[in-house]
């Protein structure tokens, strides 16, 4: 089902939304040419055209910190497992970010399930926001079929103009648009307009490496010795940032934390990354990914290559944060082409 | 931010108490554990549990007791950091916590009516003590058992008692080296390697299995293939790092396999093309 919502009517609908849940929007960042998801209560606040924030939205759905166990080890163990959630609507999610949030549903409800990602996912509503234009040089949405919806979203809006144009795609979706009300019925015509805008896309958007996705899989089962990688060895400082701002990598470490009385604590996971040193190295000195190239080829194996076997999907969505963050100017695109020039030579 | 527990939580640990334990040898103790519940692990020879000191941290260990023996079971720790230090302070009556038991061991229903070449390395005598037990438990499903045991001195045999009953069994072929011999050792002197083809098997109907350090098995797999043993049929248990268990940390990741899953016993065809396997 879709529907209307006036321009006018858009920062009324706002206000409505953050009083039902608190409600985080993209948002730039005062005083930096940047964007993140940030909690808002006004229409003002939101940066309706915006290039992929600095961070995605899984750092709702898995936070950089969060506790697993509460215990207490005054007498003998005792110890709880708690989940920390928070009931929140996400406005803004591009289709990018969507596949993303879709990658991580897919990784966190494999058996075992993660119920600690599913209780708190489940807390949060989602309403996507389409891309009129291609955001910048470094993405590469439609590679991977992340340039149009497809599910993972409770409405999902196109700005077409004067309105919005709206899916509405669940009944958290559908409850929205009952109790905010100001919604206008659609007709053939805004529907001719969505069509118009995403034919209009078919055109710009086209595949910024020269392969067909289907071939990406073959191109890495030919790569692994590939001196492409020994190149990155060269550049990689294996910050992390790469990990860290990418919407599928979920990767994490699990520590303990006492309190000073000695008696209480936690156990808590933290994000972690496959670039840092330590990522795979076992008792006894050996480091199973110990050159930088290796840490690299791995990042890569994991958004291109294993995950089409285990989920059938790629684990990259094109958003082109690694490359915007990359402080060696590594390019997820310049990347995928000199695989493409070796394997060709 | 709001707060629940989550009873069916994958990260939730059971409560265990140290029964009995047994300093082995310089770095490694012995400790025979029992669920509070009183329920048993119900683990397949090769499989691990999460052993948490809550405060500390939280590791991998291989259960190397048989699943036969179902009251309590038993874990072999190695001293080598934070939290294996640390279980070397408990004593019996202490409790732990665990999770598990966790990954794919060496499946025994399929193993029944073949013959078992069993290759220890080290510390990989934990794991293999779970194996070698629940077969000599029932010792008729099975056909000729070998057991090579390899490391490095004389001084860090792991479970002597055990070794010496082995090697008495008339049920049983043992053969045990060292890398360098103590002025007292009057067994064979050399690398694991050189014990294999010395074995008197029919290759097709041989499992072999296999677990010690990772230097180990390049040089071990290229033996059994020599002895003509199917690659399907070498059983190879690899270490990796762990920290969840389920298959989502990514640290015990070898290319597309999760260690802590999908193994951490793998059969050589499934990984022997995964550079990062060896
Ligand atoms: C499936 C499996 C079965 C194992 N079985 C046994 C066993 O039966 N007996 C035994 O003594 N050891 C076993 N280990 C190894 C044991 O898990 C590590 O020695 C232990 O985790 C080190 O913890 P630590 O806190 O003492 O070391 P740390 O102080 O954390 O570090 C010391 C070294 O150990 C490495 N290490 C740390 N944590 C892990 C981890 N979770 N997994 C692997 N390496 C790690 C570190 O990278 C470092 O090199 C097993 C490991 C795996 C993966
Ligand atoms: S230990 Fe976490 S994925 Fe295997």
């Amino acid at each position: 089902m879709y529907v209307i919502l006036g321009k006018e009517r858009f920062n009324d609908f706002i206000s409505r939304l953050s009083e039902m849940r608190r409600l985080f929007a993209p948002a730039v960042l005062k005083g930096y040419n940047n964007f993140a998801f940030e909690k808002v209560t006004s229409g003002k606040e939101i940066a309706i055209k915006y290039i992929p924030t600095i961070l995605p939205p899984k750092k709702f759905f898995i936070p950089q910190r969060e506790t697993l166990l509460e215990f207490n080890i005054a007498q003998g163990i005792d110890a709880e497992a708690v989940v920390e959630y928070e009931p929140m609507t996400i406005f803004g999610v591009h289709t990018c970010d969507l596949a993303g949030i879709q990658c991580l549903n897919m990784v966190f409800s494999e058996r075992p399930k993660d119920y600690n990602y599913l209780t708190r996912g489940s807390k949060i509503v989602l309403i996507g926001l389409e891309c009129n234009e291609y955001c910048d040089e470094y993405a590469s949405c439609n590679l991977v079929n992340a340039t149009f919806p497809c599910g993972g979203y409770d409405l999902f809006f196109t700005d077409l103009g004067d309105y919005f144009v709206i899916h509405v795609n669940t009944r958290s979706g559908d409850e929205i648009i009952k109790e905010i009300g100001s919604f206008e019925k659609v007709d053939t015509s805004h529907i001719n307009e969505l069509e118009k805008l995403r034919e209009k896309k078919r055109k710009v958007f086209g595949n910024e490496v020269p392969i067909e996705g289907k071939h990406i899989p073959e191109l890495f089962d030919r790569s692994f010795g590939a001196s492409v990688w020994k190149d990155l060895e060269e550049r990689c400082l294996a910050c992390g940032n790469c990990t860290n701002v990418c919407p599928t990598c979920y990767c994490f470490d699990i520590r303990d934390e006492v309190e000073l009385n000695l008696e209480s604590g936690i156990r808590y996971r933290v994000w972690y990354s496959c670039q840092l040193e330590p990522f795979a190295k076992v008792a006894g000195g050996i480091n199973f990914r110990k050159e930088r190239s290796a840490r690299q080829k791995h990042r890569y194996y994991r958004k291109f290559r294993y995950p089409v076997d285990r989920f059938t999907r790629f684990f990259c969505t094109g958003c082109g944060r690694c490359t915007r963050t990359c402080m060696a100017g590594i390019s997820l695109k310049e990347t995928l082409n000199d695989l493409i020039k070796e394997s060709e030579s | 931010m709001e707060k629940m527990v989550i009873k069916d939580s994958s990260y939730r640990i059971k409560k265990a108490k140290i029964l009995h334990t047994k300093k082995m040898t310089e770095n490694e103790k012995f400790f025979e554990i029992v669920l509070k519940s009183g329920e048993s692990l119900d683990h397949e020879p090769g499989q691990f549990v999460m052993i948490s000191l809550l405060g500390i941290g939280e590791i991998p260990i291989s259960v190397c007791s048989s699943p036969t023996r179902r009251d309590s079971f038993d874990i072999c720790v190695r001293a080598v950091g934070k939290v294996t230090t640390c279980i070397h302070k408990l004593e019996a009556g202490d409790e732990v916590g665990i999770r598990g038991p966790y990954g794919k061991g060496f499946p025994v229903s399929i193993l029944e009516g073949n013959s078992l070449l069993i290759i220890a390395g080290g510390l990989g005598i934990a794991p293999l003590r779970s194996l070698i037990n629940y077969v000599l438990a029932n010792r008729r499903d099975f056909g000729m058992v070998h057991i090579l045991l390899g490391c490095k001195e004389p001084k860090e045999l792991l479970f002597s008692e055990e070794l010496e009953q082995w090697n008495e069994r008339t049920d049983l072929y043992y053969a045990c080296t060292v890398d360098r011999a103590a002025p007292d050792w009057a067994g064979n002197v050399g690398l694991i390697t050189t014990l294999i083809p010395g074995v008197d098997i029919e290759p097709v109907r041989t499992f072999a299995a296999v677990v010690g350090p990772p230097v180990m098995y390049k040089f071990v797999i290229k033996e059994l293939l020599a002895k003509e043993i199917p690659e399907r049929q070498i059983l190879l248990s690899f270490e990796r790092h762990m920290k969840c268990g389920n298959g989502k940390c990514g640290r015990c990741q070898i290319q597309s396999l999760y260690c802590c899953q999908d193994g951490p016993v793998f059969n050589y065809e499934q990984i022997k093309n995964m550079s990062e396997a060896f």
